[in-house]
């Protein structure tokens, strides 16, 4: 699904060769500093390399228009943005913004159910919690239907129990419709017990490829 | 009552200087250490004003229209750089040659709008009416573009994770900046809105005083003020809706990407 080819960012990422499958969970694992959240942002264009190429479904990027890329590729942030309004703006906000059409509020409350978000859809969302934004932002990605999710580690001021509940909830999304997923985390034991691909990243070194055995 | 002005004789003038004086006696007792700015700005004030008569004088005298083009072209040239230096953001080249075209753009409409087909002034060029109309609406628009300037700098700055986010979840460069762009455009016109408010009121406007002070009838001044108020809100308006409408874009590049700022 993705390639790589002799791709440097800044010194950050130095990857000669790399293969992202399709339909499977990719962890991207390294040490703090070493790039990841740098590589996830490679994938859906918020950065460009200074070298190489990246190509996606057969088109390398630069040849792709960001945004058409974008609604394809959405990205979960680690702290994701909430909007002013209600928790209904929120999870209408990626439809909005890709320029496609609302969903009702039947399936609204559906994806609440399904982010465990027990909230009122007229609440406001800036008085949430941390982890329930963080949930109410996933449910606002799912909505979308992406191709490709990316997913940044959720922010470690979140408690485990969040964080895992997130992580579940989008290797659920992937595996059940055949998307796929690349999820950046600090953790080796999430990464071994979730994802199909492990990917070790450092600057100074070549990038580490392990298939996981399910 | 005569309606002729009455002309200020070299000595008069001399004592209204009194006022000045007047001011640095306190500055002075009160050890506050103002002289040297009172004094330099009340020279500058004088070097300027009497500079700006003569040249008034020698283009109003002059019957070329080069001389009108030219006198606006240099109005246009100081509000742009006015602008420029007021705002404390760095503003990168693309930016400016939009401020700089917006300002022209919107300024230029008003003004020939305003001169051709309100006031209709005869001949086209004329001085007494082109340059203080063209000063009045030039110097409301830069203040305007200025605020406008201010509004999508800082918020770019401010609101960038939120700019970002809205990248993320598929939306256009434009769509991203709606509301920064929105509310820069509000902030910059609201000054203009509210002048009108107290207009009349609580003081007389510039203009209007200028025209009684020199013998035309106060409906005449009214008349005059609301026409240019309402020249001055459009160029305004025009102005800094043409800068954020092509403003914003500067902070992305051709990829829709955020431009990496190394802050």
């Amino acid at each position: 699904m993705y390639k790589f080819e002799k791709v440097h960012y800044k010194n950050i990422i130095n990857i000669e060769k790399l293969t992202i499958h399709e339909n499977l969970v990719t962890s991207i694992v390294g040490p703090s500093g070493s790039g990841k959240t740098t590589f996830i942002r490679l994938l859906n264009k918020l950065i460009s390399p200074d070298e190489g190429d990246i190509i996606y479904m057969g088109k390398r990027l630069m040849e792709w228009d960001s945004v058409e890329l974008r609604r394809k590729v959405v990205m979960l942030p680690q702290q994701p943005a909430i909007y002013s309004g209600t928790v209904r703006d929120n999870l209408l906000k990626g439809l909005l913004y890709s320029e496609r059409e609302p969903v009702s509020d039947d399936v609204l409350l559906k994806m609440l159910e399904s982010v465990k978000l027990n909230k009122d859809l007229e609440d406001d969302a800036e008085l949430l919690s941390g982890g329930e934004k963080q949930r109410l932002a996933l449910g606002r990605v799912l909505l979308m239907e992406p191709e490709v999710l990316l997913l940044d580690e959720p922010s470690s001021a979140l408690d485990d129990k969040t964080e895992l509940m997130i992580i579940e909830e989008v290797v659920d999304y992937t595996r059940r419709n055949n998307k796929t997923l690349v999820m950046v985390t600090h953790s080796n034991r999430i990464a071994e017990d979730f994802s199909d691909q492990i990917i070790r990243i450092s600057p100074d070194e070549p990038v580490q490829i392990r298939e996981v055995s399910r | 009552m005569s309606n002729d002005i009455m002309n200020l004789q070299l000595w008069q003038i001399g004592a209204a200087y009194v006022f000045i004086a007047l001011l640095l006696v306190i500055v002075r007792r009160r050890g506050i250490g103002r002289e040297r700015e009172i004094l330099i700005a009340s020279i500058r004030m004088t070097l300027q004003l009497v500079l700006v008569g003569y040249v008034l004088v020698y283009i109003f005298e002059s019957t070329h229209p080069l001389m009108t083009i030219l006198a606006v072209g240099v109005m246009e040239a100081f509000a742009i750089d006015n602008i420029f230096k007021r705002t404390k953001e760095k503003l990168s080249g693309k930016l400016k040659k939009i401020i700089a075209f917006s300002m022209v753009t919107g300024t230029l409409t008003s003004i020939l709008y305003f001169l051709f087909v309100v006031i209709r002034i005869y001949p086209w060029f004329n001085p007494q009416y082109f340059i203080p109309i063209a000063g009045m609406i030039i110097g409301n628009s830069m203040t305007g573009i200025s605020l406008g300037v201010k509004g999508i700098a800082e918020g770019m700055r401010n609101q960038r994770a939120l700019v970002e986010s809205s990248l993320m979840l598929g939306a256009t460069p434009a769509r991203a900046s709606r509301e920064i762009v929105n509310s820069a455009f509000d902030s910059a016109i609201l000054p203009t809105i509210n002048s009108m408010v107290g207009m009349g009121i609580v003081s007389l406007p510039g203009m209007m005083t200028g025209q009684i002070l020199s013998g035309t009838s106060p409906l005449i001044a009214t008349k005059y003020q609301i026409a240019i108020m309402l020249g001055i809100v459009g160029s305004v308006a025009l102005s800094v809706i043409l800068f954020v409408i092509l403003g914003y874009r500067t902070f992305f590049n051709q990829e829709d990407q955020l431009i990496q700022t190394d802050n």
